[in-house]
């Protein structure tokens, strides 16, 4: 039995966030899936972004870097090469992944790190008080598109499909249970895992409501869908409107970046000596 | 002659580069002092390459204005070139290219006509092998013997195989023997006896960071490409698996330095390196460093901006963008390195103060310095290193109370580090203002506490900040003042005034952040004639000094067209 509990992981501070907002299920549902695979404050590193979900950190006890918007996934990267025993998984918002971050999510899908990101996805900055995020659907109005969003809304899914990552995977704030489940497998999956995570922003999103998304998602494990095939995972992903699905549309075994690394074959880089036996080995080329 | 000067041009992929550090092995091993400097476009094929190299019986700083012979690749480099040469001195060409005649040129030159493609093609190799040519006449001409280069050849393509060894010595040994039969009596560029006794590396700056770096620990860099620090690049990732550390290339500047900050958070000494626009992009990174006081290294080499600038040529136009990059304020460490032994020692120097403090260091490099090579004793780099992690917590000092304070206000400026994974050592890295733990704050006490904090850094780094070095006559009347690369020609500069009875010194600064005020403004201020030398356009090392000191340099020697400055440009400068 884990010994690990979900209030292992509570701190002095309460969160800070609107009441209703679906960073409190994530909340819940990370804390409880961090205690069901028995990783402990101590055990992991957990890298967030700047934005609502970047507050978690105050009142998610673990050892944690809160870094800039957008870069969470280099420092995620960084840790993980230096330290790969070393759970790492980032916490990311749609805006500071897909917009500032952007070109780190598409390469670090690329590279495939033992990384798992989960994306708070809401469509909108909800920190500076309610602009479009690049996930915003077409005709959204915000603080910032008043005449609705007129950009194509980017998809974390096909983004990280294309990109290369090996479990893709979306998720609902307001489903718990099945959340948590998603997480253990993006955190237990062994190499990049994005789980895209639906949020509904209750203060300065009207249209996409708990009600909204309740009344069309649906899981895909309850159908005969397996997460094997690239195609049908696309598929899956571009699906939007009526039917939304949940789940998970993509798993694949690929090398991770650490995997590929001569130096990380055997302890981690961070307990490697520091000293060089072979000076003359070193120097001969420069002879 | 005491020292010869060689100059090889063609166009790039021609192999201009590779055979002067082969001309520069060759000597080195000899026992001369060498060193060799590179010019180009920022381009891969066609376009101007030249390289220059010096090689003398004494010890000497830097390239002078001599030129004793021209290799000239084509009809171009002679036309660029031949107002550069000494007189008397000796062009080597193809006569296929170009037949030169004295009547084209200035002055008195010792023209060598010498089928370099048609030795190639006799003895089967590639047209691209000229080069190769070029380098065994170059050996018979210098009054060496053919072993020397024999070897040198022989290291260089031992990953190619035998045959391809066995084709470029028969091929340079066809260029010496072409010399020694047609030219038998040219012995002008006859070099004096070696005086070298120790074993000699040739070695450029970026190589000499990246043994530094490695010497020093380094386990993590990444290093988004970018002239001039590719060969820290080659070198880190050439000795990734054999020396047990992780070379990654990243998308970007930004994601370098976030990468390098993670793994500095989990505990590895790591680095970046860029150039100017580079930097430009890691801004943001070098204050999050600031802020959750993560140790890194990064190693700036400079060239001519602004924007993408002149990619492949030098300059030294970043003091003050290194001094005030990144939003807000807090605490770094810039030193800038002279010369290779500077340049590996400083970079041991960096990860040691990263980590003692806890900062960011940045070392300015710059491409004359990056991309030069230079025979060093193999002693200047092999010496013992001391490493000094700081203030690293073990996991078996923390205490299961939960009392550990990763930014412990009682602990001065410096304080106790964990790292994640530890028992007991939990933190937050937190880019907000944040209390003890790491946990976000907005109380004005706090928030002004946590400033103060690492504000108290330049107090624990006062202890270890170093005056700058002087060189040259305490009784001088010309007193140069210098950061970086200059110093070899500012002391060659020293050696001409010398001669004409001119008495000058050095003041040559290695650590310009925190500046060494007090030492700086004793140092400065009785002196009556100081002459700045910069390469950049505001001197930025002098309004420095004026900030810290209230010395005032009026005379300046300011150079930024993306050339290092001659020595007889310097002595001319400050005789006038």
């Amino acid at each position: 039995m884990p010994s690990v509990t979900a209030n292992a992981f509570t701190t002095s501070f309460l969160p800070t966030w609107c009441p209703g907002c679906g960073d409190f299920g994530i909340w819940m549902s990370l804390k409880q899936a961090l205690a069901s695979l028995n990783i402990g404050p101590e055990d992991a590193l957990l890298i967030y972004g700047i934005g609502c979900h970047g507050n978690m950190y105050d009142w998610m006890k673990t050892y944690a870097v809160e870094g800039l918007h957008g870069r969470a996934l280099p420092v995620a990267q960084g840790a993980k090469l230096s330290n790969h025993k070393l759970p790492v998984i980032a916490i990311c918002g749609d805006g500071d992944c897909l917009g500032e971050g952007g070109n780190h999510f598409i390469h670090a899908a690329k590279r495939n790190p033992d990384i798992t990101v989960m994306i708070h996805d809401n469509q909108v900055y909800g920190l500076t008080t309610g602009q479009a995020s690049p996930t915003a659907k077409a005709g959204f109005k915000t603080k910032s598109t008043p005449e609705g969003v007129t950009d194509e809304p980017i998809n974390p899914l096909t983004l990280g499909l294309t990109a290369g990552a090996t479990f893709i995977a979306r998720g609902f704030a307001g489903d718990a249970p099945g959340l948590t489940d998603l997480m253990m497998k993006a955190i237990e999956h062994k190499g990049f895992a994005v789980l895209d995570i639906l949020q509904p922003c209750v203060t300065f999103d009207k249209v996409h409501t708990y009600g909204w998304y309740r009344q069309r998602l649906y899981q895909l494990d309850k159908e005969e869908y397996k997460p094997d095939n690239k195609l049908k995972a696309f598929e899956k992903a571009l699906e939007w409107g009526d039917k939304i699905p949940l789940g998970i549309l993509y798993k694949e075994d690929r090398p991770t970046s650490e995997d590929l690394e001569p130096a990380l074959s055997g302890a981690p880089l961070k307990d490697l000596p520091l000293t060089i036996p072979n000076l003359d080995g070193l120097f001969s080329e420069f002879i | 002659m005491e020292s010869v000067t060689w100059k090889i041009g063609g166009e790039a992929g021609f192999g201009i580069m590779s055979s002067g550090t082969m001309l520069c092995r060759t000597f080195s091993r000899l026992g001369y002092h060498v060193l060799a400097t590179n010019e180009y476009p920022s381009l891969i094929r066609g376009g101007h390459n030249l390289v220059t190299v010096r090689i003398a019986t004494q010890p000497f700083e830097s390239l002078n204005k001599d030129v004793h012979v021209l290799v000239a690749l084509n009809k171009q480099t002679v036309e660029l070139h031949k107002e550069e040469l000494s007189s008397g001195a000796i062009i080597l060409f193809d006569p296929k290219d170009y037949e030169w005649k004295q009547a084209e040129f200035t002055k008195e030159v010792k023209l060598i006509p010498v089928p370099l493609a048609d030795i190639v093609k006799e003895q089967k190799g590639d047209p691209v092998m000229r080069n190769t040519v070029a380098l065994g006449t170059t050996v018979a001409l210098l009054g060496a013997d053919f072993s020397a280069v024999d070897s040198v050849i022989h290291d260089q393509f031992k990953r190619k195989g035998q045959e391809v060894i066995d084709n470029n010595i028969a091929i340079a040994k066809a260029g010496y023997d072409f010399v020694k039969t047609n030219f038998a009596n040219e012995s002008s560029v006859n070099l004096g006896k070696a005086t070298q006794k120790e074993q000699q590396m040739i070695i450029n700056g970026s190589e000499a960071v990246g043994v530094g770096a490695v010497r020093a620990g380094l386990k993590f860099a990444a290093i988004y490409p970018m002239t001039p620090i590719n060969s820290v690049i080659t070198f880190l990732a050439d000795h990734a698996k054999e020396l047990q550390l992780v070379y990654k290339q990243p998308e970007d500047e930004i994601a370098g330095i976030n990468m390098a900050i993670g793994a500095s958070v989990v505990g590895v000494r790591s680095m970046v390196a860029t150039s100017g626009g580079g930097f430009a992009l890691m801004v943001e990174g070098l204050s999050l460093a600031g802020m959750i006081e993560t140790p890194l290294v990064i190693d700036l080499g400079m060239r001519p901006g602004p924007a993408t600038g002149m990619p492949t040529w030098t300059a030294q136009g970043e003091l003050q963008f290194a001094i005030h990059a990144g939003h807000g304020e807090f605490p770094r460490i810039i030193l800038a390195p002279g010369d290779i032994k500077e340049a590996y020692s400083l970079t041991v120097d960096a990860f040691n103060l990263a980590d003692r403090y806890q900062v960011p260091v940045i070392l300015l490099t710059d491409k004359y310095l990056n991309e030069s090579q230079w025979s060093v004793p193999k002693a200047h780099l092999a010496g013992d290193v001391v490493i000094d992690r700081g203030n690293f917590v073990k996991e078996t000092e923390l205490s299961a109370d939960g009392s550990f304070l990763r930014y412990d206000l009682k602990a001065g400026g410096v304080s106790p580090r964990s790292v994640p994974g530890m028992k007991n050592g939990l933190f937050y890295a937190n880019s907000y203002e944040h209390d003890e733990l790491g946990h976000v704050t907005e109380a004005a006490d706090k928030a002004a506490a946590m400033g103060d904090k690492r504000m108290k850094k330049f107090e624990a780094i006062a202890k270890d900040i170093r005056p700058p070095t002087v060189y040259g006559d305490s009784e001088a009347e010309i007193t140069f003042v210098s950061w970086g690369s200059t110093k070899g020609p500012i002391l060659e500069a020293m050696k001409l005034l010398n001669a004409q009875g001119k008495k000058a010194k050095l003041v040559h600064f290695t650590w310009l952040f925190p500046f060494p005020s007090e030492e700086v403004t004793k140092l400065l201020s009785p002196i009556t004639r100081l002459v700045d030398v910069e390469l950049n356009a505001t001197a930025q090392l002098a309004s420095l000094i004026r900030e810290h000191t209230g010395v005032t340099i009026t005379e300046k020697l300011l150079q930024y067209n993306g050339r290092m400055l001659y020595p007889e440009e310097i002595v001319e400068k400050v005789l006038k």
